[in-house]
């Protein structure tokens, strides 16, 4: 038997119905993988657990480890500065060049013409500086709630990684410019490599070993004897391409081992004194 | 006195964010020692009254019977999230209205800046180059921070107070860490707003004055002792190292065996995880400060001259 045609009212009323509860839809139950149809508490976390943005998060906490008080949420902002830092710096990129010719007068450029490239530019700058600000006090935090203990000790030297890369993008980045201010903190900063132990030219052990300004350390990291055009790409493979890689990783093991240590440590209950045991191991 | 050489520091742009910093670190640690000192009244009430301490939920969080122990992600976590990144966000936002990113004039070698100061999260490295040699303040001492920062919770043998902020439970390791943070933030302060052309030292009030010359001559040790030659040198600084390491050693075992909680911590911990403690604390929070001090005092370079390396 040949189906009915639907009237042109009953096709309105399918799509009314649609926009009335999108939950309900084939589109919106592929992307979210949930049946969004009851209010309940197990619904909302579901909703959580099976998204990859939201996954991160369990469904439920403890209740006290939402108040700001306890972690001051300066790891999440710390995360939250980054993810800033990517935006803004992939933003950047599309202006600059590595080039001794080019990088000052990309930097001109933003400056002067580009639409909102002074603010690209200084949202970048300041918000680097705030992450390693955030980031500290991250550290601080965690010292004063003892949260790098058992079973946390591995995320704890997870985070001090975070803590160097961090800092070296800051520093990486410094150069990018090509101006004073860059040239000579990076002269200054890499002239210590110099006198690395062993491997500098300069350092302890160094000349016995065979090392020279032309063969040492230093030189591995500029791609040269001194700060040029190959220190400057070198410079930039590193803030843009080689340290963000490897943040990214740590942070997704940073993050994993928040989850698999039980979640974020406390607030937790007081022990008292008289119940540490004191067995030695 | 002439305080626009140091508002000329104070309002370089790339400085502002050690205001910030000072700020941010002075806000927070109140902020924490308040909730640790909260704790520690707690602690002390349930250990007089053990029939309280058996009921008690034990934060200093409010809790009644019947609460909930958990809530859910989203919306309770989710909307302080969102809540923070539009703080931040704006927060940047108007920071970057507000200050321009510096730029100088092009980068050339043949014009040295004077002074060269690296950024200030890096400043402190720099400051310690006046101490120490550079294989030493620029190389050793990077990684001897990172290595005891990594090791940090493998040396701390104590399960009390994790997961909520106190004092009184933890004072040798807030005490340890609280005196590394110090110095380094000092030795940023130093490097930012202390020295000057040449790395000398001015005053705030004081104006760079681009042509002191500095006549102060500085000694080492075995020489002050009227010891020469080269093994004679190499031989005094040697005892001097051994000799300030044991007794930094015991002045700070000491310290950190002075109360009964700290002797019973002491009973726990290993021998190799407290001499590792010891190696640390005795060269990194002890050692650096004692040699600045020698330096800024005594104007001692040198405490320990070998034909390969001096300290
Ligand atoms: C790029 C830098 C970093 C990011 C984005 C980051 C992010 C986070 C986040 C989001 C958390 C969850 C709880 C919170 O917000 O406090 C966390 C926890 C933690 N972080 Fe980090 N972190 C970073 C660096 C560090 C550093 C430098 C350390 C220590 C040296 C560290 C050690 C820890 C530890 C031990 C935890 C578990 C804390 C607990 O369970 O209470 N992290 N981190």
């Amino acid at each position: 038997m040949e189906p009915e045609p639907k009237s042109p009212k009953q096709a309105i009323e399918e799509v009314k119905a649609g926009l009335r509860a999108p939950q309900r839809t084939q589109l919106w139950k592929s992307i979210f993988r949930v049946k969004h149809t009851r209010n309940d508490t197990r619904t909302r976390a579901l909703a959580v657990v099976s998204n990859v943005f939201l996954h991160l998060h369990p469904g439920r906490v403890n209740r006290d480890a939402v108040r700001y008080s306890y972690t001051w949420g300066m790891g999440g902002i710390s995360a939250y500065l980054f993810l800033v830092l990517l935006f803004t710096g992939a933003l950047l990129m599309f202006y600059y060049h590595p080039t001794k010719v080019q990088a000052y007068r990309d930097i001109l450029y933003l400056e002067q013409d580009v639409p909102f490239g002074r603010l690209l530019r200084n949202m970048h700058r300041w918000g680097a500086h705030l992450m390693v600000i955030t980031v500290w006090l991250h550290m601080l935090r965690v010292v004063l709630t003892g949260a790098y203990k058992k079973p946390r000790e591995f995320n704890w030297c997870v985070g001090v990684a975070l803590l160097v890369l961090t800092l070296l993008l800051s520093f990486t980045g410094y150069l990018l410019p090509d101006d004073q201010l860059g040239f000579w903190a990076v002269t200054v900063g890499t002239n210590m490599a110099r006198a690395t132990p062993l491997v500098g030219h300069e350092g302890p052990f160094g000349p016995q070993l065979g090392m020279t300004p032309f063969n040492d350390l230093r030189f591995g990291l500029l791609g040269g004897s001194v700060v040029d055009s190959n220190a400057l790409l070198r410079a930039y493979v590193w803030h843009c391409i080689g340290i963000p890689l490897v943040v990214l990783l740590l942070m997704g093991v940073h993050f994993w081992r928040v989850r698999k240590d039980g979640g974020i440590s406390g607030p937790a209950p007081l022990v008292l004194d008289g119940e540490m045991k004191d067995e030695v191991r | 006195m002439d305080f626009s050489q140091i508002w000329e520091i104070l309002s370089a742009a790339d400085n502002v964010p050690i205001v910030g910093l000072l700020a941010g670190v002075g806000f927070f640690v109140w902020y924490g020692l308040r909730q640790g000192r909260e704790m520690d009244r707690l602690a002390v009430r349930l250990a007089a009254e053990p029939e309280l301490a058996k009921t008690h939920h034990r934060k200093t969080q409010p809790y009644e019977e019947g609460w909930e122990r958990e809530v859910q992600v989203w919306p309770h976590l989710l909307k302080i999230e969102f809540l923070a990144a539009m703080i931040v966000t704006v927060l940047l936002l108007v920071w970057s209205l507000a200050l321009n990113a510096p730029l100088e004039e092009p980068a050339n070698p043949n014009q040295t800046m004077n002074p060269a100061k690296a950024p200030w999260y890096f400043v402190g490295l720099q400051e310690l180059l006046v101490y120490f040699d550079p294989w030493f303040a620029g190389v050793v001492l990077p990684l001897l921070i990172l290595a005891g920062l990594m090791l940090f919770p493998y040396l701390d043998a104590s399960p009390l107070g994790t997961g909520y902020y106190t004092i009184r439970q933890r004072k040798v390791v807030l005490v340890s860490f609280g005196a590394g943070f110090s110095i380094w933030l000092a030795a940023i302060f130093v490097g930012t707003f202390i020295r000057g052309p040449g790395w000398m030292w001015f005053w705030p009030g004081e104006t760079w004055d681009h042509t002191r010359v500095v006549f102060e001559k500085t000694r080492n040790l075995p020489e002050m002792l009227g010891i020469h030659g080269a093994a004679g040198e190499a031989l005094v600084g040697l005892v001097t190292v051994v000799l300030f390491y044991a007794s930094a050693g015991w002045a700070i075992h000491k310290l950190v065996t002075r109360t009964e909680l700290d002797r019973r911590i002491y009973a726990r911990t290993t021998s190799l995880q407290y001499l590792t403690f010891q190696f640390f604390a005795i060269t990194l929070l002890v050692g650096v400060p004692v040699k600045i001090l020698l330096r800024l005092a005594f104007r001692i370079k040198y405490v320990w001259i070998t034909p390969w390396f001096n300290l």
